[in-house]
């Protein structure tokens, strides 16, 4: 038992999630149980308005459990200072950033913040370490690049930089690949599916590429409106998860070819 | 680590103009004083008696006065840029300067509707400096708070636009209650100036606006992670409430005594800040803060120096002086980048 804990970062008890306004709490989804294991990748998939987002949202304490426990790396989420979480999760978010007017240098510096002193001093430490996700993304010849001049597929590679230059155990990605065309989107996603390979972090995001998800993913999470799945894809695919995830009257999936089509 | 080099340069290069707009704008006025003078009073050795009180108690205290108005309006302009993710945010578009000028408006005016004895002891020096602070505190309270529920910063500048018009229709029913020496002491007080202060009040005055400063200094990791957006400061460990208190507390403490000691002095506030990131093209707060508060120190000496009208008796309303640089600058950095970067 003991062993098989040590590998899993991030865990989810009995988690129901949704909003609390001041009358009643609005359930979103309930009863979401999942262990995601080190070094692996891990893909969110879901209908537009199922709740991908406030699942993330929930995962990255962004805002409060309506019930059950996270646990991130056996410890209870509320219980973990905002300065421990910095050191131990990383996200990547569909929001613009505020300032484009950083080079792509300051903003990677900016992952090191959880460890820098009261003035944000880097060491030379922290230098190697921002190098080091640099090259690790490929992007150092980007390094004194503004953002403003930046590509949507490039400043998505940059903010990945920046939470690898945070250096979590878990990164936590919400649809890294909008935006991007389908030779980006296929890069980003084989990238963290490289990163987790190489970094031995754990990586989660959620996505519309269902199809890519299934060929890159260790695990999945499907949201479905009655169930959440956690599963490896191929035994998703046996269980026909995915023929219930969007109503059938206009796209089926084709379990040999792992995709949606069009019906004719 | 060629960037590095280029701020040591530029850095440099703005303490030196510093230093010499300071020997110029004291070197200044309507009596014309040699420069040897002016550096042999200033080192304590000084050979005639009325220019070493005119130096001394006029043109130094007025000198220092800029010095810390400029940098301290640009500071609190930077701190606001960031704070409410907006170009066009700064003391004076915020609101800031209203509110400081409805709690001097309270104090001058109002002591009017108050009646005779009440009101003299009320229009002190000190009660306007408290009214000017409160106001200002109160106004970024409010905007604060209405910026943590409406996401949309368009929308907080306009309630400072409102909350200026509120102020500009309460001034006007004070106004007609008052009396005509009320008035022109309100009056003249909105025109903004810059001397007029004795050493007494430059040391309150230097006190808050190191308190402010020595804030804003510990805001610096903060600010530079609020670039980035609200929930990625928080993730990456920034306490969000706390930091916006600080710099909130900071800006209203150093907006707050500008505005009570030298009046509502405008576009300082919004030009520096950009000017300075035109000239050192970061938005790293560890290198702008200090930027901005050299630069704003320089910009605000030299419109000193042209509101004196060098080799004339008048002098001009400094907040003119300011208007007429600070505005033309924002219409050209708009034309230029046709977007405000921050």
């Amino acid at each position: 038992m003991k062993t098989a804990n040590q590998h899993t970062i991030l865990k989810t008890e009995k988690l129901s999630i949704g909003y609390n306004t001041k009358k009643e709490a609005t359930v979103i989804a309930q009863n979401i149980n999942f262990e995601l294991q080190k070094g692996q990748l891990i893909g969110l998939v879901g209908a537009n308005g199922i709740g991908k987002s406030t699942l993330l949202r929930t995962l990255i304490k962004v805002q409060p459990a309506l019930s059950g426990k996270v646990l991130l790396n056996n410890k209870s989420l509320e219980s973990i200072s905002p300065i421990e979480l910095a050191t131990q999760l990383s996200i990547v978010l569909t929001e613009a950033l505020t300032s484009k007017n950083l080079s792509v240098l300051e903003l990677v510096a900016l992952g090191r913040q959880p460890y820098t002193n009261w003035i944000g001093n880097l060491s030379h430490t922290d230098i190697d370490i921002i190098n080091a996700a640099l090259e690790q993304i490929n992007i150092a010849d980007l390094k004194y690049k503004k953002c403003y001049e930046l590509s949507d597929g490039q400043l998505q590679k940059v903010m990945i930089a920046r939470a690898l230059a945070q250096d979590t155990d878990i990164i936590v990605l919400d649809e890294p690949t909008t935006h991007l065309d389908m030779y980006h989107k296929a890069y980003i996603l084989k990238l963290l599916q490289k990163l987790t390979k190489d970094t031995g972090k754990t990586i989660l995001f959620s996505s519309h590429e269902i199809d890519l998800a299934i060929q890159l993913c260790d695990h999945m999470i499907v949201m479905t409106h009655d169930n959440i799945f956690y599963d490896q894809p191929c035994n998703l695919i046996s269980q026909g998860v995915f023929e219930s995830l969007f109503p059938d009257d206009l796209i089926t999936f084709d379990n040999t070819s792992g995709g949606f089509k069009v019906k004719k | 680590m060629n960037n590095q080099n280029t701020y040591y340069t530029s850095f440099t290069t703005l303490t030196l103009v510093l230093v010499i707009c300071f020997f110029v704008n004291i070197s200044l006025g309507s009596i014309s004083i040699p420069l040897k003078s002016i550096v042999s009073t200033l080192f304590g050795n000084s050979d005639n008696e009325t220019w070493k009180v005119i130096i001394i108690n006029f043109r130094l205290p007025k000198a220092i006065t800029a010095i810390l108005v400029g940098s301290g309006l640009g500071i609190s302009g930077l701190l606001m840029q960031t704070l409410f993710r907006n170009p066009l945010a700064g003391p004076f578009v915020l609101g800031i300067s209203s509110g400081a000028s409805l709690g001097v408006a309270l104090v001058i005016l109002g002591s009017g509707l108050f009646g005779g004895l009440f009101a003299s002891a009320l229009i002190s020096k000190w009660s306007i400096v408290i009214a000017a602070s409160l106001g200002s505190f109160l106004v970024l309270m409010a905007v604060l708070a209405v910026s943590s529920k409406v996401r949309d910063t368009m929308a907080i500048l306009i309630i400072g636009l409102m909350f200026g018009s509120i102020t500009a229709a309460v001034v006007s029913v004070l106004s007609y209650f008052s009396s005509a020496e009320q008035l022109q002491q309100y009056i003249f007080w909105g025109f903004g100036s810059l001397s007029n202060l004795s050493w007494n009040e430059l040391l309150i005055f230097f006190g808050i606006y190191c308190a402010g400063t020595i804030l804003s200094i510990f805001s610096i990791k903060g600010l530079n992670s609020l670039l980035l957006g609200d929930n990625y400061a928080k993730s990456l460990g920034l306490n969000l409430k706390q930091s916006r208190l600080i710099i909130i507390l900071a800006t209203s403490l150093i907006a707050g005594t500008i505005t009570a000691f030298a009046g509502p002095i405008a576009f300082i506030g919004l030009a520096i800040p950009h000017l300075t990131r035109q000239i050192f093209k970061t938005s790293n707060h560890k290198i702008l803060l200090p930027a901005v508060f050299l630069f704003g120190a320089i910009v605000m000496l030299i419109c000193d120096s042209i509101a004196q009208i060098p080799g004339s008796d008048y002098t001009l309303p400094i907040n003119a002086i300011t208007a007429l640089v600070g505005a033309p600058v924002v219409i050209w950095l708009l034309v230029r980048q046709r977007k405000m970067m921050f």
